[in-house]
Protein backbone atom coordinates (compact mmCIF):
# COMPACT_ATOMS: atom_id res chain seq x y z
CA UNK A 1 0.00 0.00 0.00
CA UNK A 2 1.57 3.29 -1.05
CA UNK A 3 0.44 6.37 0.80
CA UNK A 4 1.00 8.68 -2.15
CA UNK A 5 -0.77 11.98 -2.79
CA UNK A 6 -3.02 10.31 -5.38
CA UNK A 7 -3.95 7.61 -2.83
CA UNK A 8 -5.41 10.25 -0.49
CA UNK A 9 -6.95 12.16 -3.40
CA UNK A 10 -8.81 9.06 -4.53
CA UNK A 11 -9.64 8.03 -0.97
CA UNK A 12 -11.30 11.36 -0.27
CA UNK A 13 -12.95 11.81 -3.66
CA UNK A 14 -16.37 11.52 -2.00
CA UNK A 15 -17.30 14.41 0.28
CA UNK A 16 -19.00 12.05 2.72
CA UNK A 17 -15.64 10.32 3.35
CA UNK A 18 -14.11 13.68 4.25
CA UNK A 19 -16.97 14.26 6.71
CA UNK A 20 -16.44 10.80 8.22
CA UNK A 21 -12.69 11.32 8.55
CA UNK A 22 -13.19 14.81 10.04
CA UNK A 23 -15.56 13.42 12.68
CA UNK A 24 -13.04 10.71 13.54
CA UNK A 25 -10.32 13.33 13.97
CA UNK A 26 -12.63 15.28 16.33
CA UNK A 27 -13.49 12.16 18.38
CA UNK A 28 -9.85 11.06 18.64
CA UNK A 29 -8.83 14.62 19.60
CA UNK A 30 -11.55 14.61 22.27
CA UNK A 31 -10.12 11.36 23.60
CA UNK A 32 -6.53 12.64 23.66
CA UNK A 33 -7.30 16.11 25.02
CA UNK A 34 -10.15 15.28 27.44
CA UNK A 35 -8.69 17.06 30.50
CA UNK A 36 -8.14 20.23 28.44
CA UNK A 37 -11.54 20.29 26.75
CA UNK A 38 -13.91 19.08 29.50
CA UNK A 39 -15.31 22.04 31.43
CA UNK A 40 -16.06 19.99 34.59
CA UNK A 41 -14.73 16.96 36.44
CA UNK A 42 -16.75 14.09 34.91
CA UNK A 43 -16.86 12.18 38.21
CA UNK A 44 -17.75 15.10 40.49
CA UNK A 45 -21.12 14.54 42.15
CA UNK A 46 -23.19 17.68 42.60
CA UNK A 47 -26.68 16.86 44.00
CA UNK A 48 -27.93 20.47 43.72
CA UNK A 49 -27.50 20.41 39.93
CA UNK A 50 -29.06 16.96 39.36
CA UNK A 51 -31.08 16.31 36.18
CA UNK A 52 -30.67 19.80 34.73
CA UNK A 53 -31.84 20.27 31.16
CA UNK A 54 -29.24 21.36 28.58
CA UNK A 55 -28.44 25.02 29.31
CA UNK A 56 -25.66 27.57 28.91
CA UNK A 57 -23.76 26.23 31.96
CA UNK A 58 -24.21 22.55 31.23
CA UNK A 59 -24.49 22.27 27.42
CA UNK A 60 -25.74 18.68 27.46
CA UNK A 61 -27.44 18.90 30.88
CA UNK A 62 -26.58 16.92 34.01
CA UNK A 63 -27.30 13.36 35.17
CA UNK A 64 -29.00 12.03 38.30
CA UNK A 65 -25.85 12.72 40.34
CA UNK A 66 -25.52 16.27 38.98
CA UNK A 67 -22.50 15.32 36.85
CA UNK A 68 -21.95 17.33 33.67
CA UNK A 69 -22.98 15.21 30.64
CA UNK A 70 -20.78 17.12 28.17
CA UNK A 71 -17.67 16.48 30.28
CA UNK A 72 -18.61 12.83 30.72
CA UNK A 73 -19.06 12.45 26.96
CA UNK A 74 -15.61 13.96 26.34
CA UNK A 75 -14.02 11.58 28.86
CA UNK A 76 -16.23 8.82 27.47
CA UNK A 77 -14.55 9.32 24.09
CA UNK A 78 -11.26 8.40 25.75
CA UNK A 79 -12.50 5.09 27.14
CA UNK A 80 -14.50 4.33 23.98
CA UNK A 81 -11.56 4.96 21.63
CA UNK A 82 -9.15 3.14 23.95
CA UNK A 83 -11.35 0.06 24.26
CA UNK A 84 -12.11 0.11 20.51
CA UNK A 85 -8.38 0.13 19.72
CA UNK A 86 -7.88 -2.61 22.29
CA UNK A 87 -10.39 -4.85 20.50
CA UNK A 88 -8.89 -4.04 17.09
CA UNK A 89 -5.33 -4.80 18.21
CA UNK A 90 -6.35 -8.04 19.96
CA UNK A 91 -8.48 -9.30 17.08
CA UNK A 92 -5.99 -8.30 14.37
CA UNK A 93 -2.89 -9.71 16.11
CA UNK A 94 -4.46 -13.08 16.96
CA UNK A 95 -6.63 -13.20 13.83
CA UNK A 96 -3.70 -12.56 11.49
CA UNK A 97 -1.44 -15.05 13.25
CA UNK A 98 -4.10 -17.79 13.27
CA UNK A 99 -5.30 -17.01 9.72
CA UNK A 100 -1.85 -16.82 8.13
CA UNK A 101 -0.58 -19.95 9.91
CA UNK A 102 -3.73 -21.80 8.80
CA UNK A 103 -3.31 -20.62 5.23
CA UNK A 104 0.37 -21.55 5.12
CA UNK A 105 0.33 -24.92 6.88
CA UNK A 106 -2.42 -27.10 5.39
CA UNK A 107 -2.93 -29.63 8.18
CA UNK A 108 -2.83 -27.04 10.94
CA UNK A 109 -5.10 -24.83 8.85
CA UNK A 110 -7.70 -27.54 8.42
CA UNK A 111 -7.96 -27.94 12.18
CA UNK A 112 -7.85 -24.22 13.13
CA UNK A 113 -10.30 -23.12 10.44
CA UNK A 114 -12.85 -25.81 11.39
CA UNK A 115 -12.77 -24.46 14.95
CA UNK A 116 -12.98 -20.86 13.69
CA UNK A 117 -15.97 -21.76 11.48
CA UNK A 118 -17.75 -23.29 14.45
CA UNK A 119 -17.00 -20.29 16.68
CA UNK A 120 -18.45 -18.06 13.95
CA UNK A 121 -21.73 -19.99 14.34
CA UNK A 122 -22.03 -18.64 17.90
CA UNK A 123 -24.12 -15.43 18.07
CA UNK A 124 -21.53 -12.67 18.72
CA UNK A 125 -23.13 -11.09 21.76
CA UNK A 126 -23.91 -14.46 23.34
CA UNK A 127 -20.30 -15.50 22.84
CA UNK A 128 -19.06 -12.21 24.28
CA UNK A 129 -21.43 -12.60 27.25
CA UNK A 130 -20.26 -16.17 27.83
CA UNK A 131 -16.62 -15.05 27.75
CA UNK A 132 -17.31 -12.19 30.16
CA UNK A 133 -19.04 -14.74 32.40
CA UNK A 134 -15.86 -16.86 32.36
CA UNK A 135 -13.30 -14.05 32.59
CA UNK A 136 -15.25 -11.75 34.88
CA UNK A 137 -16.05 -8.06 34.37
CA UNK A 138 -13.42 -5.38 33.81
CA UNK A 139 -12.11 -3.31 30.93
CA UNK A 140 -9.38 -5.77 29.85
CA UNK A 141 -11.70 -8.78 30.06
CA UNK A 142 -14.37 -7.04 27.98
CA UNK A 143 -11.74 -6.12 25.36
CA UNK A 144 -10.58 -9.76 25.27
CA UNK A 145 -14.17 -11.08 25.05
CA UNK A 146 -15.20 -8.77 22.18
CA UNK A 147 -11.76 -9.16 20.53
CA UNK A 148 -12.15 -12.95 20.61
CA UNK A 149 -15.47 -12.64 18.78
CA UNK A 150 -13.98 -10.54 15.99
CA UNK A 151 -10.65 -12.34 15.66
CA UNK A 152 -12.57 -15.16 13.96
CA UNK A 153 -13.57 -12.80 11.11
CA UNK A 154 -10.02 -11.51 10.72
CA UNK A 155 -8.65 -15.07 10.78
CA UNK A 156 -11.11 -16.13 8.06
CA UNK A 157 -10.15 -13.24 5.79
CA UNK A 158 -6.41 -13.70 6.44
CA UNK A 159 -6.69 -17.45 5.79
CA UNK A 160 -8.30 -16.93 2.38
CA UNK A 161 -5.75 -14.30 1.37
CA UNK A 162 -2.77 -16.36 2.58
CA UNK A 163 -3.96 -19.34 0.53
CA UNK A 164 -3.98 -17.07 -2.52
CA UNK A 165 -0.72 -15.19 -1.89
CA UNK A 166 1.35 -18.28 -1.05
CA UNK A 167 0.95 -19.41 -4.66
CA UNK A 168 2.23 -16.09 -6.04
CA UNK A 169 5.55 -16.10 -7.90
CA UNK A 170 7.36 -13.88 -5.39
CA UNK A 171 6.59 -16.29 -2.54
CA UNK A 172 7.70 -19.28 -4.61
CA UNK A 173 10.87 -17.36 -5.48
CA UNK A 174 11.58 -16.71 -1.79
CA UNK A 175 11.09 -20.42 -1.02
CA UNK A 176 13.39 -21.34 -3.94
CA UNK A 177 16.05 -19.02 -2.50
CA UNK A 178 15.93 -21.06 0.68
CA UNK A 179 13.91 -18.76 2.92
CA UNK A 180 12.49 -20.54 5.98
CA UNK A 181 8.78 -20.75 6.83
CA UNK A 182 8.99 -17.92 9.38
CA UNK A 183 10.75 -15.62 6.93
CA UNK A 184 8.29 -16.37 4.13
CA UNK A 185 5.32 -15.87 6.41
CA UNK A 186 6.41 -12.74 8.26
CA UNK A 187 8.45 -10.97 5.56
CA UNK A 188 6.67 -11.96 2.38
CA UNK A 189 3.08 -12.98 3.09
CA UNK A 190 1.89 -10.89 6.06
CA UNK A 191 3.17 -7.53 4.68
CA UNK A 192 1.00 -8.18 1.61
CA UNK A 193 -2.07 -8.57 3.81
CA UNK A 194 -1.81 -5.06 5.23
CA UNK A 195 -4.39 -3.39 2.95
CA UNK A 196 -7.29 -5.79 3.62
CA UNK A 197 -6.33 -5.91 7.30
CA UNK A 198 -6.58 -2.13 7.58
CA UNK A 199 -10.03 -2.26 5.98
CA UNK A 200 -11.06 -5.06 8.36
CA UNK A 201 -9.67 -3.10 11.33
CA UNK A 202 -11.86 -0.11 10.48
CA UNK A 203 -15.02 -2.21 10.41
CA UNK A 204 -13.95 -4.15 13.52
CA UNK A 205 -13.63 -0.84 15.35
CA UNK A 206 -17.18 0.12 14.39
CA UNK A 207 -18.62 -3.28 15.35
CA UNK A 208 -16.62 -3.32 18.58
CA UNK A 209 -18.07 0.03 19.65
CA UNK A 210 -21.61 -1.27 19.13
CA UNK A 211 -20.87 -4.56 20.85
CA UNK A 212 -19.15 -2.97 23.85
CA UNK A 213 -21.92 -0.40 24.23
CA UNK A 214 -24.41 -3.28 24.23
CA UNK A 215 -22.43 -5.12 26.93
CA UNK A 216 -22.30 -1.92 29.01
CA UNK A 217 -26.04 -1.50 28.55
CA UNK A 218 -26.64 -5.09 29.71
CA UNK A 219 -24.60 -4.39 32.84
CA UNK A 220 -21.76 -6.81 32.06
CA UNK A 221 -19.36 -4.50 30.26
CA UNK A 222 -16.92 -1.88 31.47
CA UNK A 223 -17.39 -1.26 35.26
CA UNK A 224 -20.29 1.20 35.75
CA UNK A 225 -18.22 3.88 37.50
CA UNK A 226 -16.19 4.44 34.29
CA UNK A 227 -17.97 7.00 32.07
CA UNK A 228 -18.09 5.04 28.81
CA UNK A 229 -20.88 6.08 26.43
CA UNK A 230 -22.51 2.65 26.86
CA UNK A 231 -22.48 3.00 30.65
CA UNK A 232 -24.00 6.48 30.37
CA UNK A 233 -26.85 5.02 28.30
CA UNK A 234 -27.26 2.12 30.68
CA UNK A 235 -27.67 4.43 33.68
CA UNK A 236 -30.07 6.69 31.74
CA UNK A 237 -32.73 3.96 31.48
CA UNK A 238 -34.53 4.91 34.70
CA UNK A 239 -34.80 8.55 33.60
CA UNK A 240 -35.78 8.28 29.94
CA UNK A 241 -39.11 10.05 30.47
CA UNK A 242 -37.89 12.65 33.00
CA UNK A 243 -34.50 13.39 31.44
CA UNK A 244 -34.39 12.22 27.80
CA UNK A 245 -31.13 14.14 27.21
CA UNK A 246 -29.35 11.45 29.24
CA UNK A 247 -30.30 9.02 26.50
CA UNK A 248 -29.91 11.40 23.57
CA UNK A 249 -26.33 12.67 23.70
CA UNK A 250 -24.29 9.51 24.42
CA UNK A 251 -26.39 7.69 21.79
CA UNK A 252 -25.75 10.36 19.16
CA UNK A 253 -22.02 10.18 19.84
CA UNK A 254 -22.02 6.39 19.45
CA UNK A 255 -23.98 6.63 16.19
CA UNK A 256 -21.78 9.31 14.62
CA UNK A 257 -18.56 7.55 15.66
CA UNK A 258 -19.70 4.16 14.30
CA UNK A 259 -21.08 5.81 11.17
CA UNK A 260 -17.78 7.64 10.60
CA UNK A 261 -15.79 4.43 10.92
CA UNK A 262 -18.18 2.68 8.53
CA UNK A 263 -17.93 5.52 5.99
CA UNK A 264 -14.17 5.60 6.26
CA UNK A 265 -13.97 1.81 6.04
CA UNK A 266 -16.15 1.81 2.92
CA UNK A 267 -13.93 4.43 1.27
CA UNK A 268 -10.78 2.49 2.18
CA UNK A 269 -12.29 -0.72 0.82
CA UNK A 270 -13.29 1.01 -2.43
CA UNK A 271 -9.75 2.30 -2.74
CA UNK A 272 -7.86 -0.80 -1.65
CA UNK A 273 -10.12 -3.51 -3.05
CA UNK A 274 -11.00 -2.69 -6.67
CA UNK A 275 -13.65 -5.44 -6.73
CA UNK A 276 -15.95 -3.25 -4.64
CA UNK A 277 -15.13 -0.01 -6.39
CA UNK A 278 -18.30 1.94 -7.26
CA UNK A 279 -20.55 -0.86 -6.09
CA UNK A 280 -21.11 -0.53 -2.36
CA UNK B 1 -29.82 -34.18 -5.16
CA UNK B 2 -30.05 -37.10 -2.73
CA UNK B 3 -26.28 -37.69 -2.86
CA UNK B 4 -25.67 -33.96 -2.32
CA UNK B 5 -28.05 -33.92 0.66
CA UNK B 6 -26.35 -36.99 2.16
CA UNK B 7 -22.85 -35.51 1.71
CA UNK B 8 -23.99 -32.21 3.21
CA UNK B 9 -25.54 -34.06 6.18
CA UNK B 10 -22.22 -35.78 6.87
CA UNK B 11 -20.46 -32.42 7.21
CA UNK B 12 -22.67 -31.65 10.21
CA UNK B 13 -21.00 -34.34 12.34
CA UNK B 14 -17.54 -32.69 12.79
CA UNK B 15 -19.18 -29.28 13.21
CA UNK B 16 -21.40 -30.50 16.02
CA UNK B 17 -18.50 -32.38 17.62
CA UNK B 18 -16.24 -29.30 17.65
CA UNK B 19 -19.12 -27.11 18.88
CA UNK B 20 -19.83 -29.58 21.68
CA UNK B 21 -16.18 -29.62 22.78
CA UNK B 22 -16.08 -25.80 22.80
CA UNK B 23 -19.34 -25.47 24.72
CA UNK B 24 -18.32 -28.19 27.17
CA UNK B 25 -14.94 -26.48 27.71
CA UNK B 26 -16.78 -23.27 28.56
CA UNK B 27 -17.33 -24.23 32.20
CA UNK B 28 -13.80 -25.58 32.53
CA UNK B 29 -12.14 -22.42 31.21
CA UNK B 30 -13.29 -20.57 34.29
CA UNK B 31 -10.41 -19.63 36.61
CA UNK B 32 -10.78 -21.61 39.83
CA UNK B 33 -13.38 -24.19 40.82
CA UNK B 34 -16.52 -23.71 38.66
CA UNK B 35 -18.78 -24.87 41.51
CA UNK B 36 -17.27 -22.30 43.90
CA UNK B 37 -17.57 -19.54 41.27
CA UNK B 38 -21.23 -20.37 40.62
CA UNK B 39 -22.19 -20.43 44.28
CA UNK B 40 -20.36 -17.20 45.10
CA UNK B 41 -18.23 -16.26 48.08
CA UNK B 42 -20.85 -17.03 50.75
CA UNK B 43 -21.10 -20.75 49.96
CA UNK B 44 -19.89 -23.32 52.47
CA UNK B 45 -17.35 -26.01 51.41
CA UNK B 46 -20.14 -28.62 51.79
CA UNK B 47 -22.39 -26.73 49.36
CA UNK B 48 -19.51 -26.40 46.89
CA UNK B 49 -18.75 -30.14 47.14
CA UNK B 50 -22.44 -31.00 46.67
CA UNK B 51 -22.59 -28.91 43.49
CA UNK B 52 -19.32 -30.42 42.25
CA UNK B 53 -20.87 -33.88 42.55
CA UNK B 54 -24.19 -32.69 41.01
CA UNK B 55 -22.33 -31.24 37.99
CA UNK B 56 -20.07 -34.29 37.77
CA UNK B 57 -16.95 -32.17 38.26
CA UNK B 58 -15.44 -34.81 40.57
CA UNK B 59 -15.03 -37.25 37.65
CA UNK B 60 -12.20 -37.38 35.05
CA UNK B 61 -12.61 -34.75 32.29
CA UNK B 62 -13.06 -37.23 29.42
CA UNK B 63 -15.84 -39.00 31.31
CA UNK B 64 -17.45 -35.64 32.04
CA UNK B 65 -17.37 -34.79 28.32
CA UNK B 66 -18.68 -38.20 27.21
CA UNK B 67 -21.55 -37.94 29.71
CA UNK B 68 -22.34 -34.34 28.78
CA UNK B 69 -22.21 -35.12 25.04
CA UNK B 70 -24.46 -38.17 25.36
CA UNK B 71 -26.95 -36.35 27.61
CA UNK B 72 -26.97 -33.20 25.45
CA UNK B 73 -27.93 -35.12 22.33
CA UNK B 74 -30.69 -36.86 24.29
CA UNK B 75 -32.06 -33.43 25.24
CA UNK B 76 -30.69 -33.42 28.80
CA UNK B 77 -28.73 -30.18 29.16
CA UNK B 78 -28.38 -30.46 32.92
CA UNK B 79 -30.18 -28.48 35.62
CA UNK B 80 -30.32 -24.74 36.14
CA UNK B 81 -28.65 -23.65 39.39
CA UNK B 82 -31.10 -20.75 39.79
CA UNK B 83 -34.36 -22.37 38.69
CA UNK B 84 -33.51 -25.83 40.08
CA UNK B 85 -35.15 -27.37 37.02
CA UNK B 86 -33.93 -28.89 33.73
CA UNK B 87 -32.23 -26.36 31.45
CA UNK B 88 -34.20 -27.54 28.41
CA UNK B 89 -37.54 -26.83 30.10
CA UNK B 90 -36.26 -23.40 31.22
CA UNK B 91 -35.37 -22.66 27.56
CA UNK B 92 -38.68 -24.09 26.29
CA UNK B 93 -40.64 -21.80 28.63
CA UNK B 94 -38.91 -18.76 27.11
CA UNK B 95 -38.76 -19.98 23.51
CA UNK B 96 -42.15 -18.66 22.33
CA UNK B 97 -41.18 -15.00 22.69
CA UNK B 98 -37.80 -15.41 20.98
CA UNK B 99 -39.25 -17.45 18.11
CA UNK B 100 -41.90 -14.78 17.49
CA UNK B 101 -39.39 -11.92 17.76
CA UNK B 102 -36.81 -13.55 15.44
CA UNK B 103 -39.42 -14.72 12.90
CA UNK B 104 -41.28 -11.42 12.62
CA UNK B 105 -38.01 -9.49 12.45
CA UNK B 106 -36.83 -11.78 9.65
CA UNK B 107 -40.14 -11.19 7.80
CA UNK B 108 -39.71 -7.41 8.12
CA UNK B 109 -36.15 -7.71 6.81
CA UNK B 110 -37.19 -9.82 3.83
CA UNK B 111 -40.34 -7.86 2.96
CA UNK B 112 -38.61 -4.46 3.15
CA UNK B 113 -34.91 -5.22 2.65
CA UNK B 114 -35.06 -7.18 -0.61
CA UNK B 115 -37.37 -4.77 -2.54
CA UNK B 116 -35.37 -1.75 -1.30
CA UNK B 117 -32.15 -3.43 -2.44
CA UNK B 118 -33.66 -4.26 -5.85
CA UNK B 119 -34.95 -0.69 -6.36
CA UNK B 120 -31.58 0.70 -5.27
CA UNK B 121 -29.78 -1.44 -7.87
CA UNK B 122 -32.24 -0.61 -10.63
CA UNK B 123 -31.91 3.11 -9.81
CA UNK B 124 -28.11 2.76 -9.46
CA UNK B 125 -26.25 6.01 -8.79
CA UNK B 126 -29.42 8.10 -8.56
CA UNK B 127 -30.49 10.19 -5.57
CA UNK B 128 -32.83 7.35 -4.53
CA UNK B 129 -29.92 4.88 -4.57
CA UNK B 130 -27.73 7.19 -2.52
CA UNK B 131 -30.53 7.81 -0.01
CA UNK B 132 -31.10 4.07 0.34
CA UNK B 133 -27.43 3.38 0.87
CA UNK B 134 -27.27 6.24 3.36
CA UNK B 135 -30.20 4.73 5.26
CA UNK B 136 -28.56 1.28 5.24
CA UNK B 137 -25.28 2.72 6.52
CA UNK B 138 -27.08 4.66 9.27
CA UNK B 139 -29.19 1.64 10.26
CA UNK B 140 -26.03 -0.46 10.63
CA UNK B 141 -24.47 2.20 12.86
CA UNK B 142 -27.26 2.57 15.42
CA UNK B 143 -26.97 0.61 18.67
CA UNK B 144 -30.05 -1.64 18.85
CA UNK B 145 -30.81 -0.76 22.46
CA UNK B 146 -30.62 2.97 21.77
CA UNK B 147 -33.00 2.67 18.83
CA UNK B 148 -35.35 0.56 20.97
CA UNK B 149 -35.38 3.07 23.83
CA UNK B 150 -36.01 5.96 21.42
CA UNK B 151 -38.88 4.11 19.72
CA UNK B 152 -40.26 3.33 23.17
CA UNK B 153 -40.19 7.02 24.16
CA UNK B 154 -41.87 8.05 20.90
CA UNK B 155 -44.50 5.36 20.36
CA UNK B 156 -45.21 4.19 23.92
CA UNK B 157 -44.56 7.16 26.18
CA UNK B 158 -45.37 10.18 23.99
CA UNK B 159 -47.91 8.86 21.47
CA UNK B 160 -49.22 5.99 23.62
CA UNK B 161 -49.80 3.86 20.51
CA UNK B 162 -47.99 0.69 21.49
CA UNK B 163 -47.10 -1.12 24.73
CA UNK B 164 -43.59 -0.48 25.98
CA UNK B 165 -42.72 -3.76 27.66
CA UNK B 166 -43.67 -7.37 28.37
CA UNK B 167 -45.33 -9.97 26.15
CA UNK B 168 -48.34 -11.99 27.36
CA UNK B 169 -48.22 -15.41 25.68
CA UNK B 170 -50.18 -15.76 22.44
CA UNK B 171 -50.03 -19.56 22.52
CA UNK B 172 -51.46 -19.84 26.05
CA UNK B 173 -54.11 -17.12 25.75
CA UNK B 174 -54.90 -17.56 22.05
CA UNK B 175 -55.17 -13.77 21.91
CA UNK B 176 -53.53 -12.52 18.71
CA UNK B 177 -53.86 -8.93 19.98
CA UNK B 178 -50.85 -9.67 22.20
CA UNK B 179 -48.70 -9.57 19.07
CA UNK B 180 -48.82 -5.76 19.28
CA UNK B 181 -46.34 -6.10 22.16
CA UNK B 182 -43.82 -7.34 19.61
CA UNK B 183 -44.14 -4.53 17.04
CA UNK B 184 -41.55 -2.22 18.61
CA UNK B 185 -39.08 -5.00 19.51
CA UNK B 186 -39.27 -6.49 16.00
CA UNK B 187 -38.82 -3.13 14.26
CA UNK B 188 -35.90 -2.40 16.60
CA UNK B 189 -34.27 -5.72 15.78
CA UNK B 190 -35.03 -5.63 12.05
CA UNK B 191 -33.71 -2.11 11.33
CA UNK B 192 -29.96 -2.68 11.79
CA UNK B 193 -30.10 -6.19 10.35
CA UNK B 194 -32.00 -5.06 7.23
CA UNK B 195 -28.93 -2.99 6.25
CA UNK B 196 -26.99 -6.14 5.34
CA UNK B 197 -29.78 -7.55 3.18
CA UNK B 198 -30.33 -4.21 1.41
CA UNK B 199 -26.63 -3.87 0.57
CA UNK B 200 -26.27 -7.50 -0.39
CA UNK B 201 -29.36 -7.49 -2.64
CA UNK B 202 -28.12 -4.34 -4.34
CA UNK B 203 -24.59 -5.59 -4.94
CA UNK B 204 -25.78 -9.05 -6.14
CA UNK B 205 -28.21 -7.37 -8.55
CA UNK B 206 -25.43 -5.08 -9.84
CA UNK B 207 -23.15 -8.11 -10.36
CA UNK B 208 -25.80 -9.97 -12.37
CA UNK B 209 -26.69 -6.85 -14.38
CA UNK B 210 -23.21 -6.98 -15.95
CA UNK B 211 -23.77 -10.52 -17.30
CA UNK B 212 -24.04 -11.12 -21.03
CA UNK B 213 -27.38 -12.93 -20.78
CA UNK B 214 -28.95 -9.78 -19.32
CA UNK B 215 -27.77 -7.78 -22.33
CA UNK B 216 -29.16 -10.54 -24.58
CA UNK B 217 -32.52 -10.44 -22.79
CA UNK B 218 -32.72 -6.67 -23.30
CA UNK B 219 -31.56 -7.00 -26.94
CA UNK B 220 -34.41 -9.47 -27.53
CA UNK B 221 -36.76 -6.63 -26.62
CA UNK B 222 -38.11 -8.13 -23.39
CA UNK B 223 -39.98 -5.82 -21.06
CA UNK B 224 -37.66 -4.24 -18.46
CA UNK B 225 -39.76 -5.61 -15.58
CA UNK B 226 -39.31 -9.15 -16.94
CA UNK B 227 -35.56 -8.63 -17.37
CA UNK B 228 -35.29 -7.38 -13.78
CA UNK B 229 -37.45 -10.01 -12.14
CA UNK B 230 -36.83 -13.12 -14.24
CA UNK B 231 -33.27 -12.62 -15.44
CA UNK B 232 -31.54 -10.46 -12.85
CA UNK B 233 -33.36 -11.02 -9.55
CA UNK B 234 -33.79 -14.77 -10.09
CA UNK B 235 -29.99 -15.14 -10.38
CA UNK B 236 -29.15 -12.62 -7.68
CA UNK B 237 -31.30 -14.36 -5.08
CA UNK B 238 -28.74 -17.13 -4.44
CA UNK B 239 -26.33 -14.71 -2.73
CA UNK B 240 -29.23 -13.30 -0.72
CA UNK B 241 -30.29 -16.78 0.45
CA UNK B 242 -26.69 -17.45 1.50
CA UNK B 243 -26.89 -14.50 3.90
CA UNK B 244 -30.05 -15.73 5.60
CA UNK B 245 -28.21 -18.10 7.95
CA UNK B 246 -25.92 -15.29 9.00
CA UNK B 247 -28.88 -12.91 9.39
CA UNK B 248 -30.66 -15.46 11.56
CA UNK B 249 -27.65 -15.64 13.88
CA UNK B 250 -27.49 -11.83 13.95
CA UNK B 251 -31.18 -11.77 14.90
CA UNK B 252 -30.71 -14.31 17.69
CA UNK B 253 -27.79 -12.26 18.90
CA UNK B 254 -29.97 -9.16 18.73
CA UNK B 255 -32.73 -10.75 20.83
CA UNK B 256 -30.35 -10.60 23.81
CA UNK B 257 -30.42 -6.80 23.74
CA UNK B 258 -33.93 -6.25 22.36
CA UNK B 259 -35.61 -8.55 24.87
CA UNK B 260 -33.75 -6.79 27.68
CA UNK B 261 -34.80 -3.31 26.45
CA UNK B 262 -38.47 -4.30 26.16
CA UNK B 263 -38.46 -6.65 29.19
CA UNK B 264 -39.62 -9.58 27.06
CA UNK B 265 -39.65 -13.04 28.66
CA UNK B 266 -37.44 -14.63 26.00
CA UNK B 267 -34.30 -16.72 25.68
CA UNK B 268 -32.14 -13.66 24.87
CA UNK B 269 -32.99 -11.98 28.17
CA UNK B 270 -32.49 -15.31 29.92
CA UNK B 271 -28.86 -15.33 28.71
CA UNK B 272 -28.20 -11.95 30.33
CA UNK B 273 -29.97 -12.94 33.54
CA UNK B 274 -28.02 -16.22 33.64
CA UNK B 275 -24.70 -14.39 33.20
CA UNK B 276 -25.57 -12.05 36.06
CA UNK B 277 -26.72 -15.03 38.20
CA UNK B 278 -23.68 -17.11 37.17
CA UNK B 279 -26.06 -19.88 36.09
CA UNK B 280 -23.55 -21.52 33.73
CA UNK B 281 -25.55 -24.64 32.77
CA UNK B 282 -28.25 -22.36 31.32
CA UNK B 283 -25.70 -20.30 29.33
CA UNK B 284 -24.12 -23.52 28.03
CA UNK B 285 -27.53 -24.97 27.16
CA UNK B 286 -28.73 -21.88 25.27
CA UNK B 287 -25.53 -21.64 23.23
CA UNK B 288 -25.77 -25.36 22.42
CA UNK B 289 -29.38 -25.03 21.22
CA UNK B 290 -28.58 -21.90 19.17
CA UNK B 291 -25.57 -23.54 17.48
CA UNK B 292 -27.66 -26.61 16.57
CA UNK B 293 -30.33 -24.30 15.14
CA UNK B 294 -27.68 -22.44 13.15
CA UNK B 295 -26.19 -25.66 11.78
CA UNK B 296 -29.61 -26.84 10.58
CA UNK B 297 -30.58 -23.47 9.14
CA UNK B 298 -27.30 -23.47 7.22
CA UNK B 299 -28.09 -27.00 6.01
CA UNK B 300 -31.49 -25.85 4.76
CA UNK B 301 -29.86 -22.82 3.12
CA UNK B 302 -27.33 -25.00 1.31
CA UNK B 303 -30.03 -27.40 0.17
CA UNK B 304 -32.08 -24.49 -1.09
CA UNK B 305 -29.07 -23.43 -3.25
CA UNK B 306 -29.23 -26.80 -4.92
CA UNK B 307 -32.94 -26.21 -5.52
CA UNK B 308 -32.42 -22.66 -6.82
CA UNK B 309 -29.36 -23.49 -8.91
CA UNK B 310 -29.28 -27.14 -10.11
CA UNK B 311 -25.59 -26.79 -11.12
CA UNK B 312 -24.63 -26.92 -7.44
CA UNK B 313 -26.04 -30.46 -7.07
CA UNK B 314 -23.77 -31.85 -9.74
CA UNK B 315 -20.53 -30.44 -8.31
Amino acid sequence: MRLSKSFFKKLFRRKITIVGAAILVVIISMALLSPLIAPYDPMKINPIDRLQKPNSTHWFGTDNFGRDIFSRIIYGARITVLSGFGVVIFSIVFGVVLGSLSGYFDTLGMFIMRVIDVVMAFPPIMLALALVAILGQGLINVIVAVGAVYLTRTARITYGLTLKIRKDAFVEAAVAEGAGNGRVLFLHIIPNLISPIIVQATFTFAFALLQMAALDFLGVGIPPQIPSWGNMLSSSQDYITRAPWLLLFPGIFIVITVLSFNLFGDALRDRLDPKFKDEL
Amino acid sequence: MLAYTFRRLLTIIPTLLIASILIFSFMHLMPGDPAAVMLGTNATPEQVEKLRVQLGLDRPIYIQFATWFKDAFRGDLGDSIFFQSPVLSVIQNRAETSIFVATFSMLIILILGIPIGVISAVKYNTVLDQLTMGFAMLAASIPTFWLGLNLMILFSVNLNWLPSSGFPSVVESGNLNNLKYLILPCVTLAAPNSALIIRLTRSSMLDVMKEEYVKTARAKGLKESIVILKHIFRNAIISIVSALGFTFIALLSGTVVTETVFSLPGVGRLVVQSVLRRDYPVIQGIIFVVVILYVFINLLTDLSYAFLDPRISYE
